[in-house]
């Protein structure tokens, strides 16, 4: 998320718009982003409506056994069509600004 | 004589911060995230304190206490260095397949979510919404864990 946000306006420069989702409710997503300094859209998915969708739910895995979304990430073209993703192996190892930025190359 | 197993106290403390460090220091940048290298070099210098710890606990002279003090400790530096090797690259393993999750060049599912100020936005929105006075040509969804 930090290099998100210290990547803002590459990205906005490119025309890609960084959307996070989690089931955090909107209270919780609103107090990080004021205490992290994220200026970036923050949505909250509490039934899972996305997650599930995009089939990334992990059972039982957040407080009390309660079902979370594994890490992922997807950058959609703006007709609605997926152009790159990272499904991590390894629940540190996320997609870095830079292998986005080179990604968005390709949207046109 | 009654002189502190220096080695030891110092390599089991090493131990310690060689494991919280990782996720409260080097995750935030990605060269030390992916592959916790720093922190490996951190545990090797650990282990070598400990191991001169042991040696010298157990050398000629030293007290039966400082032999059980120090089979403890280094003990517990072990469990340490276990416990790290199994989170960064055992359990760190444990995700869902995903294998229903949009493929590439796959249209990807529209949702309508709340955002931070309760208002309701859906995929569509969030692509066809300018940035900066100009046509967005894309999103970055990013799923993560939450904070709860």
């Amino acid at each position: 998320m930090r290099s998100i946000q210290q990547n803002l306006a590459k990205f906005n420069e490119v025309g890609i718009r960084p959307v996070a989702i989690s089931v955090d409710s909107p209270e919780a997503s609103r107090d990080l982003c004021q205490k992290a300094g994220y200026t970036f859209t923050f949505l909250s998915d509490p039934n899972l409506q996305a997650i599930t969708k995009y089939d990334l739910v992990h059972k039982g895995q957040g407080e009390g056994g309660r079902d979370i979304a594994r890490p992922a990430e997807f950058l959609i073209d703006s007709s609605g069509i997926v152009r790159w993703r990272m499904l991590t192996e390894n629940y540190w190892v996320r997609a870095r600004p830079e292998q986005v930025l080179e990604a968005a190359k390709l949207l046109q | 004589m009654k002189r502190i197993n220096w080695q030891l106290w110092l390599g089991f403390l090493l131990s310690v911060v060689a494991f919280l460090s990782y996720p409260l220091v080097f995750v935030n940048w990605a060269s030390t995230r992916d592959f916790p290298w720093a922190n490996l070099i951190l545990f090797v210098v650990a282990a070598l304190l400990v191991f001169m710890g042991i040696r010298r606990a157990f050398a000629p002279g030293r007290r039966r206490l400082s032999k059980i003090v120090a089979s403890a400790v280094a003990t517990l530096s072990v469990l340490i260095i276990v416990m790290f090797l199994f989170v960064a690259f055992v359990a760190s393993r444990w995700l869902p397949p995903s294998t229903g999750a949009p493929q590439v060049a796959q249209k990807a599912p529209d949702f309508s979510l709340t955002d931070t100020t309760n208002k309701t936005v859906s995929l569509t929105e969030l692509l066809s919404q300018p940035i900066n006075g100009k046509p967005a040509k894309g999103a970055l969804l990013i799923f993560y864990r939450g904070y709860w």
